[in-house]
C-alpha cells in the first residue's frame, strides 16, 4: 500500500471521528429560562423510582410532597397531623378505623380521587412482589404477614383488614390497637394513586399523576422537572407561586455556586464545606430548623459486657465524657443541636418531645464520668472502641471528636479507638449480623412525626430497627398501653417508657440533626417542613 | 494494513472480557447495595431478599457475570436502581462527554503545540522560560482547584458566563470546563512538543531540507513539526481516554451530566450494570484511540509501516 492511501484513510478515520461526535450533539437553548413567578429549585437524580411507597430519601419525598395530597398532612410548622383528603378517621376501639373522604377530590388527570384509590394504593405499597422499600409502613395494617411474609411468596393479593364501603368510604382493622396510628398518615407512602398506576405503569413513571397542589408538566430523567399549579386541587395550601422547575445538579457545591449566581432559588442539603459562610454569603437568606432526625451511640446486648447491671454505669459515665456542644459548634457550625431526649424537637412539647428528660446523663461532667466509669467496674477490656461508615454526613470528623472528648476525660490516649466501616451498606451489613464488637452509630430518621416511631422501631423488643438486641419487659408494656389508650394519655405513656429507656440507656443521645438550605432574593417565604423538604406551596416569588 | 488493524481489532475481544470481568468484581467485593437502600433503618428482610433477586444479587458472582454478559448480547445494559436502563444513561451521557473531549483536545492542540514550537525554536530566551514556568504552575495546580476557582471568578464575581451547564450542554457552555480540563494536559504537550523539537532541530532530514534552500516556514511545518509530533500523538491518543475518564472531577464541578458524574453515581450507588457499562465503553474507546494513534503513525513517519 502506498503512503498516499494511508494518509487519506487515517485521515477520514479521524474526520468520521469528529462528525459522529458533532452529529450527536443536541439542540440547547430554551431550559433553565424559567418564567415569571417561578421556583427554581436544586434536585438530584431521585435514588429510586417515583413511587410514593418506594421513595425514602428527600429527592424524591420532594416530588412528592408536590404531587399527592394524602388523608393527612403534617402541619410545617407545628409538625401536627391535619385532614387533607380525609373528612373525619373515627374509632371506638383503637384498632378498627372508619375513613370518610372529602367530597370532589381530583387527580390532576382529572379522575376522582375514592376510597378505592387508598385502599388500591395501599395494597399495592404492601405487596412483596412489588418490592416497594416503604412496605412496612403498612405493617400494622390487618392481614399484611399474607401478602408480605418473612420469606416465600404471598398467599393473598390484597390485605384482609381494609375494606371499602363506598366512593368516599373505607374502613380500616389493624393487628394491634394503635391510638396513634390516624396521625401516621400523612406520610407520603400513604398517597393514593389513580387508575392509570395500575393499568399504564410505565407511562405514570414517565409522568407521574398525583392528587396534589402541584402537577407534573414535563419530566426529563435525570435532568429536570417542571411542575406548575393544578387547577383542581382544592386544599387550603394552594400554590402561591405558578410553578417549580426542578434542576439536576451533579454536585451540592455546583448547586451552591449557582445560587449564588442567581441562576437558582432554592438549595436545600447545603454543602457540609459551605455550612460556616452560608449565612454571611446568602446575606441571611439561610434555614437552619430542626427536623426529624436524631444520632445517638449504641451498644451491643447481645455481648455479654453490655448487658449486665454494672455496664449502665459505664454507659452513664462515657455519655458523660462527651461534649457535645464542642462537637455540634466546631464541626457541625450549629446545624445540630445537643440532645437531651431520645426523640426530636419537631415533635414540639405536645408531642413528646422533652430536652430536660436525660438530664445530666447527657451533660458533659468529667468528673462525675470518671467516677462512674470506675465504679461500672471500668471499660470492657480496658477500652472501646466507636464504629459507623464513613461514607457520608462528616462521620469521621465527629467519631473522632468523641473519642477525643472520652480519651480526655479518661486521660488514657487509646480508651476509646474509632473504627470507620468504608461504605453504609458495609456496615449495615455487620449491623443486621449482630457483629459489633463496641459502640456504633445509630442514626434515625423519623418517618412520622410522633413520639412512637422514635422508640418502637428503635427499643421495642425485636424491633424492626432495633440494632443493638435491647430488651425491656418493662418498656414494651408501657408501650403497648400508650398505643392501647386515647391519644391525650399516649404521648405521656410513652415519656414513661422514654424515662426507663435513658435510665438504661441502650443508646446515648448525642444530637437532634437541623435541615438546612438557602434561597436567592428572588423568593421570600421558604422554609422546611418536618421531613426537610422545602414547602414550596408556601414559596413566592418577587 | 487491513490486516494489521483486523488483528488489533481481535486482540479488544480478550481485553474486553478481561476489564468487564474484572471490574465486575470490583464492584461486587464493595458489598451489597441493598443494605443501603432502607436509609438508616434495618432493610426489611422480605422486599431485600425480592430486591437481591431483581438485581440477581442473590446469585453467586461468577453467574451474576455470566447473566451479565448475556444481557449485554442482546443489547441490554441493565438498569441503575432506579429504573433507569443504563443504555439509556450512555446513550445520554456519552455525546457530552464526547464533545467536553473534544473540546479539551482542540485546546491541548492549538494552544500547546503552538506554545511547544515557540518554546522549542527559541530555547533559553525569556518566551521559553516564562511559558515554562507556568507549565510548571498548571500542572503543580490540582482541576479541582482551577476548576473551581475559575467557577467562581467568571460565573459568580464577574458574572460572565453562568456557572453550571444546563442538561443539554452546548458547545458554548463547555469552553471553560474544556479548557480547565485541558489544562493540566495542554502543559504536557507544551513540554513534550518543545523537547521534541529542540531535539529534531538537529536532525538530518532537517538540516537537509534547510540545506536545499527550503522555506524556513515550510522546513519547520513539513519537516520539522512533522516528525517531532510522534510523541505528542502518543500522548493525544492515550490522553482521550484520560480526558473522558478523568472529566469526573471537571463534570461535577461544571454540572455536566456526561460518562464521569454517571460513573460517580454509579459507583456512590454501587450499581454494578451502571459502573460495568461505562468503563467498558470507555475501555473500547480507549482501544480505538490507540489503535488511531498506530495509524497516524506512518502518516506523520513515513518510515514506519504496516505490514
Amino acid at each position: 500500500m502506498r503512503g498516499v492511501t494511508r494518509v487519506t484513510w487515517a485521515v477520514g478515520c479521524a474526520a468520521a471521528v469528529a462528525l459522529a461526535a458533532a452529529g450527536c450533539g443536541g439542540k440547547g437553548g430554551g431550559y433553565g429560562a424559567a418564567g415569571d413567578g417561578v421556583v427554581r429549585a436544586f434536585w438530584t437524580d431521585p435514588q429510586n423510582p417515583l413511587e410514593p411507597a418506594n421513595t425514602n430519601e428527600v429527592q424524591g419525598g420532594k416530588v412528592l410532597d408536590m404531587i399527592f395530597r394524602g388523608l393527612k398532612r403534617y402541619n410545617p410548622d407545628s409538625g401536627q397531623a391535619e385532614n387533607a383528603a380525609a373528612q373525619s378517621i373515627t374509632t371506638n376501639d383503637q384498632r378498627n378505623f372508619t375513613v370518610r373522604l372529602k367530597k370532589g377530590l381530583k387527580f390532576s388527570d382529572g379522575t376522582p380521587v375514592t376510597a378505592k384509590s387508598f385502599v388500591d394504593a395501599w395494597n399495592y405499597g404492601a405487596l412483596v412482589t412489588n418490592k416497594q422499600i416503604n412496605s412496612y409502613f403498612f405493617e400494622y395494617i390487618d392481614g399484611y404477614d399474607k401478602v408480605h411474609p418473612e420469606s416465600g411468596k404471598p398467599t393473598a393479593k390484597t390485605m384482609s383488614g381494609l375494606k371499602v364501603k363506598d366512593d368516599r368510604t373505607f374502613t380500616v382493622r389493624l393487628n394491634q390497637k394503635f391510638s396513634l396510628w390516624p396521625e401516621t398518615l400523612g406520610y407520603t407512602a400513604y398517597a393514593p394513586l389513580p387508575k392509570k398506576f395500575f393499568t399504564d405503569h410505565a407511562a405514570w413513571l414517565k409522568k407521574p399523576v398525583g392528587n396534589g397542589p402541584y402537577k407534573v408538566d414535563s419530566y426529563t430523567r435525570g435532568q429536570a422537572m417542571e411542575l406548575s399549579r393544578d387547577k383542581r386541587y382544592s386544599g387550603p395550601d394552594k400554590p402561591k407561586n405558578k410553578g417549580v422547575e426542578l434542576k439536576v445538579y451533579t454536585d451540592q457545591n455546583t448547586g451552591y455556586t449557582d445560587l449564588q449566581a442567581g441562576n437558582l432559588d432554592v438549595m436545600d442539603e447545603l454543602p457540609a464545606g459551605q455550612l460556616k459562610n452560608a449565612k454571611r454569603d446568602l446575606n441571611g437568606r439561610y434555614i437552619n430548623q430542626p427536623a426529624g432526625l436524631t444520632q445517638t451511640v449504641s451498644f451491643p446486648f447481645y455481648k455479654k459486657d453490655w448487658k449486665s447491671e454494672k455496664a449502665k454505669k459505664v454507659r452513664r459515665g462515657i455519655s458523660m465524657a462527651i461534649d457535645r456542644r464542642m462537637v455540634t459548634d466546631k464541626i457541625y457550625h450549629g446545624t445540630r443541636e445537643p440532645a437531651g431526649d431520645l426523640t426530636s424537637p419537631v415533635l414540639k412539647d405536645s408531642g413528646g418531645y422533652d430536652p430536660k428528660l436525660c438530664g445530666e446523663t447527657c451533660t458533659y461532667n468529667p468528673k462525675k464520668a470518671r467516677q462512674l466509669i470506675k465504679e461500672g467496674g471500668g471499660l470492657p477490656g480496658g477500652r472501646i472502641t466507636l464504629s459507623s461508615n464513613v461514607d457520608t454526613g462528616s462521620h469521621r470528623q465527629w467519631m473522632d471528636a468523641v473519642c477525643n472528648s472520652i480519651n480526655n476525660v479518661l486521660g488514657k490516649d487509646d480508651a476509646c479507638r474509632v473504627n470507620p466501616v468504608p461504605t453504609f451498606s458495609e456496615f449495615r451489613k455487620n449491623l443486621s449480623a449482630d457483629k459489633m464488637q463496641g459502640m456504633f452509630r445509630a442514626g434515625w430518621q423519623m418517618d412520622y412525626p410522633l413520639i412512637q416511631d422514635f422508640l418502637q422501631p428503635l427499643y421495642y423488643t425485636n424491633g424492626s430497627s432495633n440494632d443493638s438486641g435491647y430488651s425491656n419487659p418493662r418498656v414494651d408494656k408501657l408501650i403497648n398501653q400508650a398505643n392501647a389508650s386515647e391519644k391525650a394519655s399516649a404521648v405521656g405513656k410513652y415519656q414513661q417508657a422514654e424515662k426507663i429507656l435513658l435510665d438504661d440507656l441502650p443508646a446515648i443521645p448525642l444530637w437532634y440533626q437541623n435541615g438546612n438550605a438557602g434561597y436567592s432574593d428572588r423568593v421570600s417565604d421558604v422554609r422546611l417542613n418536618p421531613f426537610s423538604v422545602p414547602v414550596f406551596s408556601d414559596i413566592k416569588v418577587k | 494494513m487491513g490486516r494489521y488493524v483486523v488483528r488489533r481489532l481481535l486482540q479488544m475481544i480478550p481485553v474486553f472480557v478481561g476489564t468487564t470481568f474484572l471490574i465486575f468484581v470490583m464492584v461486587y467485593a464493595v458489598g451489597d447495595p441493598v443494605n443501603a437502600m432502607f436509609g438508616d433503618r434495618a432493610p426489611d428482610p422480605a422486599t431485600a431478599a425480592r430486591l437481591r433477586a431483581e438485581f440477581n444479587l442473590d446469585k453467586p458472582v461468577w453467574l451474576q457475570y455470566v447473566l451479565y454478559l448475556g444481557h449485554i448480547f442482546t443489547g441490554n445494559f441493565g438498569s441503575a436502581f432506579n429504573g433507569r436502563p443504563v443504555g439509556d444513561l450512555l446513550v445520554s451521557a456519552f455525546p457530552i462527554t464526547l464533545r467536553l473531549t473534544l473540546i479539551a483536545l482542540v485546546f491541548e492542540i492549538v494552544i500547546g503545540i503552538v506554545l511547544g514550537v515557540v518554546t522549542g525554536l527559541r530555547r533559553g530566551r525569556p518566551v521559553d522560560s516564562s511559558v515554562l514556568m507556568l507549565t510548571l504552575v498548571v500542572i503543580s495546580v490540582p482541576t479541582f482547584v482551577t476548576g473551581s476557582l475559575a467557577q467562581y471568578l467568571i460565573g459568580v464575581v464577574w458574572g460572565l458566563i453562568p456557572p453550571a451547564v444546563s442538561p443539554e450542554a452546548p458547545p458554548g457552555e463547555l469552553l471553560l470546563p474544556g479548557l480547565v480540563l485541558a489544562l493540566v494536559s495542554l502543559a504536557y504537550v507544551t513540554r513534550l512538543t518543545r523537547t521534541s523539537i529542540a531535539e529534531n532541530v538537529r536532525a538530518d532530514h532537517v538540516r537537509t531540507a534547510l540545506a536545499k534552500g527550503l522555506p524556513r516556514s515550510r522546513v519547520t511545518v513539513r519537516h520539522l513539526l512533522r516528525t517531532s509530533l510522534i510523541p505528542v500523538v502518543t500522548f493525544l491518543g492515550t490522553d482521550v481516554g484520560n480526558l473522558m475518564a478523568g472529566a469526573l472531577v471537571t463534570e461535577r464541578i461544571f454540572n455536566i451530566q456526561g460518562v464521569g458524574f454517571q460513573l460517580w453515581q454509579g459507583v456512590v450507588r454501587q450499581n454494578a450494570p451502571t459502573v460495568v457499562g461505562f468503563v467498558t465503553a470507555l475501555v473500547v474507546i480507549f482501544l480505538l484511540a490507540n489503535l488511531l494513534v498506530d495509524l497516524l503513525y506512518a502518516v506523520l513517519d513515513p518510515r514506519i509501516r504496516y505490514a
